[in-house]
C-alpha cells in the first residue's frame, strides 16, 4: 500500500473492542447456525425418564416437563430468533434510511407525503400493533418479520432525515456542487457517509431489541408454533415450573439476556470506531 | 487597463429576498467588469450583500435580474446539467474552512473529487494530481490520507485553494477566505493567492472587510455599502484617490501598528439602516457628515469621476 495511515493507541483500542464484540456475537450466531452439530439431542425428542431433570452431566441446562434437553432447544430456538432479529433489522433500517434520506434531501411535497405517513404509523403504538396483526394475519416467522417490519421503519426514516437535514445545508456540500458533484454523489459521497454512522450504532443496538420484542411476543404465544423452540416461548412454558424447576427459566432468560448485552455492546464498539475525530481510522 | 481582455461582466445585478411580505434588498443595480490576471477586492461592513454576490457570481443563487457574463457568455440562465459543468470555470474559496470540508472526507479525496467529477479520469491518477497540489501550495503529500481535522485553518485553506485551482478555473472567488485566519497565515494566503492569478492568468475576486489586506492584494477594490458599489478605485491610489464619505469613513477606521495612541480615531456614527424598508435617497444620506437634501431625495449614480475611478456621490461632481 502506498498511502496508509498511522494507528494511534486510541484506534487500536477502538478497534480491539470491535472485534471482541463482534467475535462473541459471531459465536452466538455460529451457535445458533450450528444448531443441528452442536446440540447433543433432537430439540423436540421427549425424554419421558428424565423429566424435569436438574442440569447434569447428561443434560448440562436440565430437562423440561417432557424431558426434552433445554441445551439443545436454546441452540434450536436461537436460529429463529437471530434470523428474525437480522431480518427485521435489516428491512426496517434499509427502507427507514432509504424514505427518510430521499425525503430529507429532496424537500417538498415528497418529503411532507412521507412524513405523514410515517406520522400516522407512528401515532399507533408498535407492539400492540404488531400483536394485533400478528393475530389477524396468523402466526409463523414470514408473518411475524412482515409485522415488526411495518412499524418499525418510522423509526430510522425520523432519524435518518433529521440527520440528513442536518448535514444538507453544510457549506461543504455547497463546496461540493462547486466540484461538479451531482445530487447522486453528493448523496452518496457525503450525506450518506455523515449520517450512516449515527445508525449504525443504532441499528446494531436493535438488533438487541428486536430480539427482546420477539421473545416477548413468542412469551405471549405469537411465535413460531408450539413444538418449534424459541427462548421465549420457553421462558413462558417455564413459568409454570418456576418452583419447581428455575432452570427451565434461568438458562433462556440468561441467553436472552446475554444476545442482548452482546449486541448492544457491539452498537456501542462501533460507535467509537465510527468517530473520526478519535483518530480511529 | 483597457487593453486587457475582459473576463467577467457582471451588470446591473441585483438580488432581493422574501421576508414576511417584503422584499429584503440584498444586491441593487451592482455592475463591474474584470479582466484576466486582475484581483479585484470588494470591501464592505457585515450584511452589506457582499455575499450574496458572490454566491451569485458562482451561480448557487439564482440572480433576481441582471446578467453576468463570463467570456462573453451569459450563464444566469443555465440550468441542469448544462449549469454543473458550467461551474468548472469559477470555483470558490469559503470563509470558514473546517466547515467547508465534509469531516468523513480524506483530503486526497477531497481534492481528487473535482477532477474525477469534470474530467471523469481514474482514481490513482487524481490522487496522483492531489499530491501534485498539495505541493503547489506549500503542503507535504502525505496529507492526502488525512481527515480534515487533523489539519490547521491555514492549511485547510490551503487545501480549498489547491480544490479550487485542480480545474484551471478561470475565475477564482474568495468569500472571506482569510477571514477565520490568524494575522499571520492570512498573509500566507493572500500571497498564494497573488502568485496563483499571477501564475495562471486567472481573474479573482477577493472579498473581505478588512481593508488594509484586501487592499495589499488587490489591483483594484470596490467598497460596497447596503448592496451597491459606492466606489471603485484602484488600491494603489486608494488613499490619494478615493472620494466617497464612506470609503474615507472606512480608511479612518483601519487601525495600524503605529497609529498614534493620542490621536482620536474617527468613528463612523449610527448603524447601517435596515435593508428591508425602502428608502429614498442615497443609503449612506443618514450616517453621512456631508448630506444634504437632494442626497436624501434621489439616489446616486455610480459615475467615472477619472479614469478607472468610480463612485456614486453627488458632491463629487
Amino acid at each position: 500500500m502506498k498511502r496508509k495511515r498511522k494507528m494511534t493507541p486510541a484506534m487500536k483500542k477502538a478497534w480491539i473492542k470491535f472485534w471482541v464484540m463482534m467475535a462473541l456475537a459471531l459465536v452466538f450466531v455460529s451457535f445458533a447456525l450450528f444448531a443441528g452439530v452442536i446440540a447433543p439431542y433432537d430439540p423436540l425428542e421427549c425424554h419421558y425418564t428424565d423429566m424435569l431433570k436438574a442440569p447434569c452431566r447428561e443434560y448440562i441446562f436440565g430437562t423440561d416437563q417432557l424431558g426434552r434437553d433445554i441445551f439443545s432447544r436454546i441452540l434450536h430456538g436461537g436460529k429463529s430468533s437471530l434470523l428474525i432479529a437480522f431480518a427485521v433489522t435489516g428491512i426496517v433500517s434499509a427502507v427507514g434510511i432509504l424514505v427518510g434520506t430521499a425525503a430529507g434531501f429532496s424537500g417538498g411535497i415528497f418529503d411532507s407525503i412521507l412524513m405523514r405517513i410515517s406520522d400516522m404509523l407512528m401515532a399507533f403504538p408498535g407492539s400492540i400493533f404488531t400483536i394485533a396483526l400478528v393475530s389477524f394475519i396468523g402466526v409463523g416467522l414470514p408473518n411475524l418479520i412482515l409485522a415488526m417490519s411495518l412499524t418499525g421503519w418510522t423509526f430510522y426514516a425520523r432519524i435518518s432525515r433529521s440527520l440528513v437535514l442536518s448535514v444538507k445545508n453544510n457549506v461543504y456540500i455547497e463546496q461540493a456542487r462547486l466540484g461538479g458533484a451531482s445530487n447522486g454523489r453528493i448523496l452518496l459521497h457525503y450525506i450518506i457517509p455523515n449520517v450512516i454512522p449515527s445508525l449504525l450504532v443504532n441499528i446494531f443496538q436493535d438488533i438487541g431489541g428486536k430480539l427482546l420484542t420477539i421473545a416477548g411476543l413468542s412469551l405471549l404465544g405469537l411465535g413460531s408454533p408450539p413444538p418449534t423452540p424459541e427462548w421465549g416461548f420457553m421462558l413462558s412454558e417455564g413459568k409454570n415450573y418456576m418452583y419447581g424447576a428455575p432452570w427451565m427459566l434461568i438458562f433462556p432468560g440468561l441467553v436472552i439476556l446475554i444476545s442482548v448485552v452482546i449486541f448492544n455492546l457491539l452498537g456501542d464498539s462501533i460507535q467509537d470506531l465510527m468517530n473520526p475525530k478519535e483518530n480511529v481510522w | 487597463m483597457q487593453n486587457k481582455e475582459i473576463l467577467l461582466e457582471v451588470s446591473h445585478v441585483n438580488k432581493e429576498f422574501p421576508v414576511k411580505k417584503q422584499r429584503l434588498r440584498a444586491v441593487s443595480d451592482v455592475s463591474f467588469t474584470l479582466s484576466r490576471g486582475e484581483l479585484l477586492g470588494i470591501v464592505g461592513e457585515s450584511g452589506c450583500g457582499k455575499s450574496t454576490l458572490a454566491k451569485m457570481i458562482v451561480g448557487s443563487l439564482p440572480v433576481s435580474s441582471g446578467a453576468m457574463t463570463l467570456n462573453g457568455v451569459d450563464y444566469t440562465a443555465l440550468k441542469g446539467k448544462e449549469k454543473r459543468l458550467f461551474r468548472r470555470n469559477i470555483q470558490m474559496v469559503f470563509q470558514d474552512p473546517l466547515s467547508s470540508f465534509s469531516p468523513r472526507m480524506k483530503i486526497g479525496t477531497y481534492l481528487a473529487e473535482p477532477r474525477r467529477n469534470y474530467d471523469h479520469i481514474p482514481k490513482e491518477q487524481a490522487l496522483d494530481e492531489a499530491e501534485e497540489l498539495l505541493e503547489q501550495v506549500g503542503l507535504p503529500r502525505d496529507f492526502v490520507m488525512r481527515y480534515p481535522h487533523e489539519l490547521s485553518g491555514g492549511q485547510l485553506q490551503r487545501v480549498a485553494v489547491a480544490r479550487a485551482i485542480a480545474i484551471h478555473p478561470e475565475l477564482l472567488l474568495c468569500d472571506e477566505a482569510t477571514g477565520a485566519l490568524d494575522v499571520s497565515i492570512q498573509n500566507q494566503i493572500a500571497k498564494l493567492l497573488v502568485d496563483l492569478v499571477e501564475e495562471r492568468n486567472i481573474g479573482c475576486i477577493f472579498i473581505g472587510h478588512d481593508l488594509a489586506l484586501v487592499r495589499s492584494v488587490s489591483q483594484r477594490i470596490a467598497i460596497m455599502y447596503m448592496g451597491k458599489i459606492v466606489e471603485l478605485v484602484e488600491s494603489e491610489h486608494l488613499e490619494a484617490m478615493c472620494r466617497h464619505p464612506y470609503t474615507i469613513a472606512l480608511i479612518h477606521s483601519i487601525f495600524d501598528v503605529y497609529c498614534k495612541q493620542d490621536e482620536e480615531v474617527q468613528l463612523l456614527q449610527g448603524e447601517p439602516p435596515s435593508p428591508l424598508k425602502v428608502q429614498e435617497g442615497c443609503p449612506f444620506a443618514p450616517r453621512c457628515g456631508r448630506c444634504t437634501q437632494k442626497c436624501r431625495e434621489a439616489v446616486p449614480e455610480l459615475r467615472e469621476l477619472e479614469e478607472g475611478h468610480l463612485a456614486a456621490c453627488f458632491h463629487l461632481e
